[in-house]
């Protein structure tokens, strides 16, 4: 019994433990001291001699057990009481201002009357000793209350530094500001072949050639890198790469995502894409284009091209749902989209009922919905049309003939009720189209707000949001994850920034330099912090899993296409092609039949250099996504994604070792080596070792691989019909030379498989 | 042990000091690192919140959604109805697709007949004569019912508590919430039959009923391929043969230790660990797939099918052997049953592919003692109206989908057997007593596997998210035995 009762509460420690870490700061990192018993880092600092800030201590602590029931969302309020405000928790008389200590919030935490202790045991949301003491020690200091700060506009303020040579730039004071804090020391510069091969997958996501990594240490002029980094900016593949982390987010595909999931063609929207990064389009431009292209005076192509981002949502084929059904979902579905990708805000939460946490009302999130009701067409698709055009769609001059799915206004706005508990068909009162109070008005009008007025308020330099959600986006793309984790939440939930200032200041610069994307890139790959080696002590990853504090460079797995794009890059084979219709490559038989309704819905691969193309190309099927992808992590695309994960799995591993295109790929790589090194062990090892690593083999490393392809020589030597099946493409040759090829084709395969080759470092 | 041998005993004490680790730290017994796992973000399940009674589920979904009125819930006195139409008390003006708005609703009375069977004298169809033996063990709640009414929306908040995209699945949340009990195969498998007899109105499925929404993915369902490899990318590419890939393996793996030394990176060790079971599930899945140790009573006892690839009841068999194996969530899907024309052809025909298959799974759990702590779950998306959606005569008509009522089942895993919980109205239409939501529904499926549905949460978006959603769930605990 006592044993039980031991281990009952030990799970209950343990599962408080998760949810609190997983939520606010690191999960990795604290579970990793739970069970490794390491101490760690966290991104918030909630204790010590530090003074308390409301933001980062106790809101989160009040917003996860308290503002459910006493919050702003009056319908679920109890007692009357809110403490999302001080006025109002000292009205109520839970907070005393004369002897705090005394405060009935006080005296109902630490309560042990089950019938008077708060939060209440059946919520199973029990506080833990540390924040019952740490409210207990705000309260008394005070009850100091903060907004909110993601909702508060950026300030500039500039951080002291002791590090002379951290004192440049927009970013390294910031970051060194912290390090000096925290006690510790920046890592050692990285060395120049890990510079290039991180700064070129960063920047185009294609590994460096062994031509550029010469002239790169050769160069020995003191602006080499910045010469670099501008060459790479200036590279289409720069254009290609920003756009794949777009699509994530916009949940860009090739199908509608429902019922019989007919092909839909978006392929003009990704190439505009493409080229809006290219051309350094100003980013709140890009942002107004695709809220609102339809809705300039005249609009140019790309305008109404890039309005087709009010389209991506998943649509149903007519005949199965009701039509006002369907309406509302598609409805639903792109104010969400707003929401994420321009607010970094969960407003969809808002749909049945108040925000359980932000301060955005039903009626607001009606008034949001308001700007996206009016679509000009069918909210059902009709079977497959011609090319994957649902209308309304425009032909383009360029392309002949060629159209492209766009947003349209109706002429009369269709009015807008508030849906009660979220129902289609349970309209409220009416609500005009309006943004949340919380943020800044819109600018006052005659007559009905547009979607460009609600493009040009998202884009007003004063917007607390726009900004900061973009420039945490792209700094996520760097560093793995963003100076706000929950890059898809800056709402009152969301994870503590772990470079507050730092956030604030690449905001403001971003602004001010008229929304340069490329300057803030730029920005972050010249900074000490970037350029940073990513080795470290196994102590520091454990203290610090997620490099919050940056006393290292970025070091993760590289995305699933990033991880193919380098195949066959390496192989010879890659496709440089820019733009057009996407694209099939191989993938296992029976994928889409074993889902599907019926015939067509047979994948049947591309031919020709066409399954070479970047990945950014490949078709991409809502209900069954290529798994070459899906399998590295990346999202199905029915909904926005702003972050991928990151897991490490088996499946991987067999995708890795097995997926036939890959092995093949491997081969051609090694018959091209070959060639390159007149079949040359020593010369090859040198040369294969640094393709696929961008390093030289050093001592141990260049005795394995002489002692590996030995090996394989010998299984290879031994085997005749193994070695046949390998070099079909040399029936012809002697069979020395085949078991040379198969050999060489396993090493460069095993090659592939290492860490280095998946991880960018 | 062989030279080549060596580098995987040390991924196995390597795997082993953590398990203990794991065990030490926590107490939970069950955690284990499961298949696919980050040495930073180690996170261990959650554990079991109270004792189970089910250690494993294996779920039938019948995609389409077969007709409660003609399979499980007999309603004689509609006979004398047939035809007039539905009184309008008892439809009440609710939703209905697009398909039938504005049309007649005429009641249509089923033409296949029930009786009771077995010591309860539960009342089954005469299109499962093989189910209606195992009546004892089963448990008909016949007043499930759900929110959405199409097929897709449906399919999806069953499966993952929500209409649109983005959650995770049943299979995913035990997955995180449990971990794994095997170390060679996944937790969660997913097996789509490749053929069914009702041809008409074929729905098609979706990765995302077995994806992990936001929880991590290595919790999201394998699905088993019924051509080619079962698992996607299993088998070595020609002219790899098992010697060279596991000198391959040596390789990569000495390789990364020495790039480990140099940079400290602790997420290689994981790196080697996951490509180690990559090399096991080479071997333990092909294992599993092979029915040839099977012996010819068992396998005829799942009917003629079962030799033929990606049939259901080859499933079935493959099913018991995950059981077996120790797979959490295994999950079948079924096509077939959207009979909005022709009902009564194509029932018989859908009937007859599970049939035979469902009750010989129950009977082999059974005999071999796995039944009473696998709970076995049987559920479409939706039930079907009792109006005719289309009628040409008395055998030939069809339904509407309905997600008002509709009749699932419970057999195994610490469920009563033999009895049937929850009512419907004389109409089949509104549920008349104890209803039973699809988050009841999966709220008694986690409360059976130890788990409290309103504490297995994961933080998202600021919400700590549950399959069951915000809406209150119960447990059914008039079922447990």
């Amino acid at each position: 019994m006592e044993r039980k009762k031991q281990s009952d509460t030990r799970r209950r420690r343990v599962s408080a433990a998760i949810r609190l870490s997983a939520r606010r700061w690191l999960s990795g990192a604290a579970l990793a001291t739970l069970f490794f018993g390491a101490t760690s880092f966290s991104g918030a600092t909630a204790c010590g001699a530090e003074p308390l800030e409301y933001n980062r201590d106790i809101r989160p602590i009040l917003a996860d057990h308290c503002f459910a029931c006493h919050g702003h969302d009056k319908g679920a309020r109890k007692a009357d009481l809110r403490l999302d405000q001080r006025e109002a928790a000292v009205q109520a008389e839970a907070i005393s201002e004369s002897q705090p200590a005394q405060s009935e919030l006080i005296a109902r935490i630490f309560s042990s009357d089950p019938d008077v202790v708060m939060p209440p045991p059946e919520t199973k949301k029990p506080l833990t000793a540390q924040e019952k003491e740490l409210l207990k020690r705000w309260v008394v200091e005070g009850a100091k209350y903060q907004r909110h700060w993601a909702f508060v506009p950026p300030v500039r303020a500039r951080p002291e530094v002791k590090h002379e040579s951290w004192r440049q730039g927009l970013i390294d004071p910031y970051v060194m500001s912290r390090l000096e804090r925290e006690g510790r020391k920046p890592g050692a510069p990285a060395d120049r072949r890990t510079l290039i091969r991180r700064v070129t997958f960063d920047l185009t996501g294609l590994p460096p050639s062994l031509a550029e990594i010469d002239a790169f240490l050769k160069d020995d002029s003191p602006d080499a890198y910045a010469r670099l980094v501008d060459r790479l900016l200036q590279n289409p593949a720069y254009g290609e790469h920003m756009a794949r982390y777009w699509a994530d987010l916009v949940r860009l595909a090739d199908t509608n995502g429902m019922h019989k999931d007919f092909y839909r063609n978006f392929s003009t929207y990704r190439s505009w894409l493409i080229r809006a990064f290219n051309d350094n389009l100003r980013f709140d431009n890009f942002i107004r284009y695709q809220v609102a292209g339809d809705l300039y005076e005249k609009p140019t192509e790309d305008q109404l091209i890039a309005s087709g981002f009010n389209r991506l949502h998943l649509i149903i084929d007519r005949g199965t749902a009701l039509p006002e059904e369907s309406h509302h979902k598609n409805v639903l579905d792109r104010v969400e989209a707003f929401g994420t990708a321009f607010l970094g805000m969960t407003v969809q939460c808002a749909q049945c009922h108040e925000h359980k946490y932000d301060p955005i009302s039903q009626k607001e999130f009606y008034g949001l919905y308001a700007f996206f009701n009016n679509l000009d067409g069918a909210p059902e698709t009709e079977g497959a049309p011609e090319g994957g055009i649902q209308q309304p769609a425009v032909s383009l001059s360029g392309d002949a003939g060629k159209l492209a799915m766009v947003m349209k206004e109706r002429a009369t706005p269709e009015p807008t009720f508030l849906l009660i508990r979220g129902a289609y068909d349970d309209p409220g009162e009416e609500v005009q189209r309006g943004t949340p109070a919380f943020l800044p008005a819109l600018k006052k009008k005659d007559g009905g707000y547009s979607r460009m007025n609600l493009a040009e308020w998202l884009t007003d330099p004063q917007h607390p949001l726009t900004a900061r959600v973009t420039v945490n986006r792209i700094w996520q793309q760097f560093f793995g994850v963003g100076i706000v984790k929950t890059s898809e939440d800056f709402g009152v939930r969301s994870d503590w920034p772990s470079h507050r200032e730092l956030l604030d200041e690449l905001a403001l610069s971003f602004v001010e330099s008229n929304w340069d994307v490329k300057n803030l890139v730029r920005a972050i790959v010249l900074s000490k912090t970037y350029r940073q080696s990513s080795d470290a002590a196994p102590a520091d990853f454990k203290r610090d899993w997620e490099n919050r504090l940056l006393a290292r460079g970025p070091r993760y797995r590289m995305d699933a296409e990033m991880i193919r794009d380098q195949i066959l890059f390496l192989s010879g084979r890659l496709n440089t092609k820019l733009y057009g219709e996407s694209v099939k490559p191989p993938q296992p038989a029976g994928l889409w039949k074993a889902v599907s309704m019926a015939a067509p819905f047979t994948y049947v691969p591309d031919k020709g250099d066409a399954i070479y193309r970047r990945s950014f190309y490949t078709y991409w099927r809502r209900a069954m996504p290529p798994p070459q992808m899906t399998i590295l992590n990346a999202p199905s695309r029915e909904f926005c994604t702003t972050r991928r994960e990151r897991t490490n799995t088996p499946l991987q591993a067999l995708l890795m070792m097995n997926e036939q295109e890959y092995f093949s790929a491997a081969r051609s790589c090694a018959a091209l080596t070959l060639k390159e090194v007149n079949r040359d062990r020593e010369k090859g090892l040198v040369l294969l070792y640094e393709k696929v690593t961008s390093h030289r083999p050093q001592g141990e490393q260049l005795e394995l691989l002489r002692e590996t392809l030995t090996a394989f020589r010998e299984i290879y030597s031994e085997d005749k019909s193994l070695t046949e099946l390998v070099t079909p493409e040399l029936a012809e040759a002697e069979f020395d030379e085949r078991v040379d090829l198969a050999a060489w084709t396993m090493l460069t395969h095993s090659l592939l498989n290492l860490e280095v080759a998946k991880v960018k470092r | 042990m062989t030279d080549m041998a060596k580098p995987f005993q040390q991924f196995c004490d390597l795997q082993n000091r953590r398990q203990f680790l794991l065990k030490s730290s926590t107490g939970l017994g069950a955690a284990a690192l499961t298949l696919g796992q980050s040495a930073g973000a180690a996170e261990t399940p959650v554990g079991a919140h109270h004792p189970a009674k089910a250690k494993r589920v294996i779920f039938l979904f019948m995609a389409g959604a077969p007709s409660q009125l003609d399979l499980f819930d007999n309603k004689p006195g509609l006979e004398k109805l047939h035809g007039q139409p539905l009184p309008a008390e008892i439809s009440n003006g609710q939703r209905v697709t697009a398909m039938t708005r504005g049309k007649k609703q005429n009641i249509c009375a089923s033409v296949f007949k029930f009786a009771p069977q077995g010591k309860s004298g539960l009342e089954m169809c005469e299109l499962l004569p093989h189910l209606s033996t195992m009546a004892d063990d089963i448990c008909l709640i016949k007043s499930t019912n759900t929110d959405a009414i199409n097929h897709d929306p449906a399919k999806t908040y069953f499966c993952t508590g929500a209409e649109m995209p983005g959650r995770a699945s049943m299979g995913s949340w035990l997955s995180y919430g449990l971990g794994s009990m095997n170390r060679d195969l996944p937790d969660f498998i997913v097996l789509t039959s490749a053929f069914w007899s009702g041809k008409v109105n074929v729905q098609a499925l979706y990765s995302r009923l077995w994806g992990s929404g936001f929880l991590p993915s290595r919790h999201q369902g394998i699905a088993f391929q019924s051509t080619g490899d079962p698992v996607l990318f299993l088998s070595n590419p020609p002219g790899v043969s098992r010697k060279a890939r596991l000198k391959m393996l040596e390789f990569v793996a000495r390789a990364n230790r020495l790039q480990q030394k140099q940079t400290g990176d602790p997420e290689i060790e994981t790196s080697i660990t996951q490509q180690e079971l990559a090399f096991r599930m080479q071997t333990s899945v092909p294992e599993l797939t092979d029915l040839s140790g099977e012996t010819k009573a068992v396998t005829e006892m799942y009917g003629p099918e079962v030799g033929k690839t990606g049939s259901f009841a080859r499933n079935c068999l493959l099913a018991r052997r995950m059981a077996e194996r120790d797979v959490r969530f295994i999950q079948l899907f079924h096509r077939g049953w959207d009979h909005h024309t022709g009902l009564p052809t194509h029932l018989r025909g859908q009937a007859r592919d599970v049939d035979q298959p469902i009750a010989a799974l129950l009977m082999d759990l059974k005999q071999r003692g796995l039944l009473k702590d696998t709970l076995v779950v049987f559920a479409g998306e939706f039930g079907r109206t009792a109006f005719a959606q289309t009628i040409k005569n008395r055998n030939d008509y069809g339904r509407d989908h309905h997600p008002r009522c509709f009749t699932t089942w419970m057999a195994g895993g610490g469920i009563r057997g033999g009895m049937s919980y929850g009512e419907t109205d004389d109409f089949c239409y509104n549920v008349a007593k104890d209803p039973v939501h699809i988050r009841d529904f999966q709220a008694t499926m986690l409360h059976q596997l130890g788990i409290d549905h309103a504490r297995l949460s994961f933080p998202h978006q600021g919400l700590d998210k549950r399959l069951t959603g915000v809406e209150p769930a119960r447990v059914v605990k008039e079922i447990l035995s």
